[in-house]
């Protein structure tokens, strides 16, 4: 009997000690909150230069000019105001309140948000957005680096336009094959090697952490963003006329009274307001996860009230005053309004601006050239580190994962996803992953974390989150508005994507109903979602001769990124699993 | 340059100034607050 009660005491200090031990080996696995940032300062920045990006030189004027010049910015401020602030607030309060509890992922930041399991995989999105966008945007970011190197080589002096334009081409592979391959490849040796240096930069970065990475190249770039963007807007602004011979209209003042003269009659069309509301939306970098993340570092009781309006005002001081002021005026100075009004679009950073600064002479012309692309180049890398944060999170805080493993990981990953768009530029995929990721997959997320919180979790709940600590006053207003204003503005964004009727940008809504009600069709425009899905109006070949077409490559690309949405959820079914298990051991 | 155009870019641009300049400023005025001990992190829902 007495050794039988020895025996049950021995077995159960064993019991207790492996108990403990093992208590002890699941803490120490347990996601810790080591990253944090070094100042607030830091932190508005780094979510500034998140937003601003190469859309705010390059696409924000292009719009302006396509939607009634100055009157672009009335809807444009308006929906800045209706959808753009409630997002950012949104996203900033549901980051610090999963942050609070551990989670520095969507997916697990939205788990923390609801019981309801499929929150996580809504979650998802947040970090496949990311992974999407980073694998094309890094390589972009490459080519500024690469013309910022250019640029000091004085390598565009001497060339006209039509050569500059084509030095690009060669560069980047745009409309060439590899030399006696049968498939659509293309190898740029130079754009890859630029763009394996410009990955390995950021995932470097990355692996530096918030404070003594991302934070530091915030501090300095953003600085230097605006000093170059200044010096480039003044130099447009007192440009003036240029003397082309037989252009009348060669002034970049022509330019800047073009992108601002208010046409008060386009405030009436639908079609400028979901332009503007499709601005705002893309140049606060709503809809990513990449906010969520940064927030989440943020501590309980910090503002983020503050925070969220400086940073979002301060990218729409680069939009709206350098943005608007650097490419159409330089671009009309020399190339003249009907020029401008043909060719206006993104890749007149690289095939026009070059010759444009090139009619300056050796020393303006390199300073400006520098300028330029170092912009975008800081523009862009801002961008790249905010993208690499929410899967890095997800690695670190579910899978015990170093920093350093970490950001190597998603250096594999996002080589693995950029390498199609290089070789198969010229097929389309480089769209595809941009149109799927970059334009689509925003919308849908940025759509169910405003259900989420607005609805979900209820307005009253998110609205005390987001009031907790905050320097300033909320305005009330806004309640209703994150209710009812900001999801309406975004459903009516996504709904106008998804059926958006043909017109290239002279998008006719009106007559579109007309022949729906008349002849029972509705005239999909090709890049309405719809008409993508379903390869609208293109025959569904996907062999020809022996050799796959463009079709062939943009399903792959699809392929691809489904499977990477597919992969991304399973990694977070795994890590759900995990924390119950280790839930269940340390409740017992 | 028209001066309707003039003044609207002047107006739009020098408001957007003022507003960033006016937050950043309040950004930078506003004292650190003491750390807090984080507590409670129960779901919302």
């Amino acid at each position: 009997m007495e050794k039988s009660l020895k025996q049950t005491i021995y077995y159960t200090c064993i019991f207790k000690v492996a108990h403990q031990f093992l208590r002890q080996k699941i803490h120490n696995k347990m996601p810790k909150t080591k990253e944090a940032w070094g100042s607030r300062v830091g932190l508005i920045l780094a979510m500034a230069g998140n937003a601003v990006g190469l859309g705010n030189f390059l696409r924000f004027p292009v719009q302006a000019i396509r939607n009634g010049g100055g009157a672009f910015i009335i809807p444009y401020l308006v929906s800045f105001l209706l959808m753009g602030l409630p997002l950012l607030w949104i996203e900033w309060a549901q980051g610090r309140f999963g942050g609070v509890r551990g989670s520095h992922s969507t997916p697990f930041i939205f788990d923390s948000m609801s019981k309801k399991r499929m929150w996580k995989y809504v979650g998802v999105f947040g970090i496949f957005t990311n992974l999407g966008i980073i694998s094309y945007y890094t390589y972009i970011e490459s080519w500024t680096l690469s013309y910022t190197l250019k640029s000091i080589a004085q390598s565009f002096g001497g060339l006209d336009r039509h050569q500059v334009s084509a030095a690009f081409d060669k560069y980047a592979g745009v409309h060439s094959t590899l030399a006696g391959h049968a498939l659509p490849i293309n190898i740029p040796t130079w754009a890859i090697i630029a763009f394996l240096i410009t990955l390995a930069i950021n995932i470097y970065i990355l692996s530096r952490g918030l404070s003594g990475g991302i934070e530091k190249v915030a501090k300095i770039g953003m600085p230097l963003l605006l000093i170059f963007g200044v010096f480039l807007a003044i130099r447009a602004i007192t440009l003036g006329s240029t003397g082309v011979a037989g252009c009348v209209t060669c002034n970049s003042h022509a330019g800047l009274n073009f992108l601002w003269k208010p046409n008060y009659s386009s405030l009436s069309d639908p079609k400028v307001w979901l332009a503007a509301a499709g601005q705002i939306f893309f140049t606060l970098s709503v809809g990513m996860g990449t906010i969520h993340c940064y927030a989440s570092y943020v501590k309980k009781n910090e503002d983020i009230a503050l925070n969220a309006m400086t940073a979002g005002w301060m990218n729409e001081f680069v939009e709206i005053v350098l943005g608007a002021s650097i490419v159409i005026p330089i671009a009309v100075g020399y190339m003249g309004l009907d020029w401008v009004k043909a060719n206006a679009g993104f890749m007149m950073a690289f095939k026009t601006m070059p010759y444009l600064f090139s009619q300056w002479g050796v020393v303006l012309s390199t300073l400006s050239g520098v300028a330029w692309f170092g912009l975008l180049f800081f523009a862009g890398i801002t961008s790249s580190l905010a993208m690499g944060t929410p899967f890095m999170a997800l690695l670190q805080d579910e899978f015990s994962m170093s920093r350093n493993k970490a950001s190597l990981v998603l250096g594999a990953v996002v080589l693995m996803l950029a390498l199609p768009t290089i070789f198969f530029f010229q097929v389309g995929v480089f769209d595809e992953y941009d149109y799927w990721t970059g334009t689509v997959s925003l919308v849908v997320f940025a759509l169910l974390e405003v259900i989420l919180f607005s609805w979900i979790i209820g307005v009253d709940k998110g609205w005390e989150e987001i009031k907790r600590g905050s320097d300033i006053r909320m305005p009330l207003i806004y309640k209703p508005i994150m209710k009812w204003v900001t999801p309406i503005f975004i459903i009516v964004i996504f709904v106008s994507a998804l059926i958006k009727p043909a017109g290239g940008q002279f998008v006719d809504w009106q007559l579109a109903f007309h022949q729906l009600f008349t002849h029972g069709t509705w005239p999909f425009a090709h890049n309405s979602i719809i008409a993508q899905m379903f390869h609208l109006g293109t025959p569904w070949v996907y062999f020809k001769d022996g050799l796959p077409t463009a079709m062939f490559f943009k399903d792959m690309s699809r392929l691809l990124l489904t499977l990477t949405f597919a992969g991304l959820a399973f990694l977070v079914h795994v890590a759900a699993r995990k924390r119950r298990k280790t839930a269940k051991i340390t409740e017992s | 340059m028209s001066r309707e155009a003039l003044i609207f870019m002047i107006t739009v641009q020098g408001t957007v100034t003022a507003i960033v300049a006016y937050f950043f400023i309040k950004v930078l005025r506003t004292p650190a607050k003491p750390p807090e001990e984080d507590d409670d992190a129960d779901s919302v829902e």
